[in-house]
């Protein structure tokens, strides 16, 4: 147990100190904010109708784009070895790490999303809901994303493939995850039974992801 | 004749030279019993003409899910069993999958036109049916990014048992969501809703669109491994040429050689 809870301490502190990036991620998540109103043009009917939806868009992007180096930096030092090779059973782990890269990463986009839902024109309700989604869907987003991590670092590829073979995977998330804001924001579903399925992928994922990761990192490593 | 026969890659190989005339021949009358039965089917009185588009489209699309289930256990033979034509199998099964994938979404949508007033329509069936077209798009992608077939085998095949949940959820879309698309009519609770008329020709394609699979299969395996012997025959080559010069390094190139012609 004190072997995982140092694994998550040092992911998170590496990822917050200078070159970890994870705070890029939001970066990158304002960015792709601020270029849809350029795209759609500044109608602000038109943006908070769109915002729940943008909002998403921009979350999923953002945690893909971190997604890449999960493995693949500690493959280049060696601890993903150690880590492969230690007592705790490498589901744990992968477990731990993907634990650690939503605290690092998701967590952040969570908190932004109030202040770039002020710039879509998105009203206090709508905002919750998109946040509260965001909350629920972005575990989901990550243990998925972390399968392709794992075969992008065994296979030494990552950037376009791991995109290919991730994005397929949080196409259901993407669509729950709007379909709860929207239901919050003009109905005439409820919000329950999207946000429920929303959690339900999300814990659903919890439990594939690491064990597929851990079969490609044990499978793939040599 | 047990499956751990078949490993034996020149075993497999005779098997198939025997058995792909006759598999192919059968493919042949099948399906031209059934496009003939699916002509001669009279039209539906509500659909008219364009109800024969079904005799395409379903097995199309019962054959996408049937080739993901078959990579899925080729998955397990190479993760579990270590067989080693279990991805030699995946591999080749991929594109042929795809094929058939793609082809049930254009039959599909060109049924949908006349028959909804559109082409494409964002309904659970449909979109988890693109979902599975992208990833076999997407897995053979993963094929072709890596030089080295048996570790691309390895990544693939957890690919493809994580893909494999994709499957139920499409066969149930129909129930989960009642959206455009209709639910089942053949494998149902209580038999199936369609008359006789239309019943017998689809079943005659099933069939002949399966034995077309299954031939496609064999094809596409021997293809495989035949390429995959000539990939390390010019690996031999290769450093046989190298180690011309320096022959101290020959005889243990050759040994990995040999072993590689063993594994293909």
């Amino acid at each position: 147990m004190s072997a995982l809870a140092a694994l998550i301490r040092r992911d998170i502190r590496i990822a917050l100190r200078v070159g970890g990036g994870a705070l890029i991620g939001v970066l990158f998540f304002l960015t792709v904010t601020v270029l849809m109103p350029f795209a759609v043009g500044p109608d602000l009917a038109l943006l908070s109708r769109l915002g729940p939806a943008i909002l998403w868009l921009g979350a999923l992007l953002a945690s893909l784009l971190t997604l890449d180096r999960l493995f693949t930096a500690d493959h280049e030092d060696g601890s993903l070895d150690l880590i492969v090779m230690s007592r705790t059973p490498l589901e744990l782990a992968c477990a731990a790490k993907a634990l650690a890269h939503w605290l690092a990463a998701g967590l952040p986009l969570i908190v932004a999303t109030p202040v770039l839902g002020l710039l879509l024109n998105l009203d206090g309700t709508a905002t919750l809901a998109v946040a509260l989604t965001l909350l629920a869907g972005t575990p989901a987003l990550t243990f998925t994303g972390m399968i392709g991590a794992a075969l992008a670092v065994t296979l030494h590829r990552g950037g376009l493939l791991l995109a290919v073979l991730v994005l397929p995977l949080s196409i259901p998330v993407l669509i729950f995850g709007v379909a709860a804001s929207q239901a919050a924001i003009s109905g005439p579903m409820s919000f329950g039974t999207p946000f429920s399925i929303l959690c339900a992928l999300s814990l659903f994922s919890l439990v594939i992801g690491p064990f597929a990761a851990a079969a490609s990192l044990r499978h793939g490593l040599d | 004749m047990t499956l751990t026969d078949l490993a034996n890659p020149t075993r497999f190989l005779a098997l198939t030279t025997r058995i792909l005339p006759w598999l192919a021949g059968a493919t042949a009358i099948l399906l031209a019993i059934g496009l003939y039965q699916s002509v001669m089917a009279p039209d539906d009185y509500q659909q008219g003409a364009t109800v024969k588009i079904m005799f395409i489209h379903v097995p199309n699309a019962w054959l996408s899910m049937f080739v993901w289930g078959v990579m899925s256990i080729a998955a397990l033979g190479t993760l579990v069993w270590r067989h080693p034509l279990a991805d030699v199998a995946a591999k080749s099964a991929a594109p042929i999958g795809a094929a058939f994938t793609f082809l049930a979404l254009v039959t599909g949508s060109l049924w949908g036109r006349p028959m909804w007033g559109t082409y494409w329509e964002w309904d659970a069936r449909l979109t988890s049916v693109l979902i599975l077209f992208l990833m076999y798009l997407g897995l053979m992608a993963l094929w072709r990014a890596v030089e080295d077939p048996s570790r691309a085998a390895r990544a693939a095949a957890v690919l493809t048992l994580v893909g494999a949940i994709n499957i139920p959820i499409i066969k149930f879309s129909v129930d989960w969501w009642n959206t455009l698309h209709q639910p089942a009519s053949v494998f149902r609770a209580g038999g199936p809703t369609l008359d006789k008329a239309f019943l017998w020709p689809l079943l005659v394609m099933a069939i002949a669109f399966s034995l077309l699979f299954i031939t496609l299969h064999l094809a596409a395996m021997r293809n495989e491994i035949l390429r995959r012997r000539v990939r390390s025959l010019q690996m031999m080559q290769a450093s046989s040429s190298r180690t011309f010069s320096a022959e101290a390094g020959s005889a243990s190139c050759e040994g990995n050689g040999s072993k590689e012609i063993g594994i293909a």
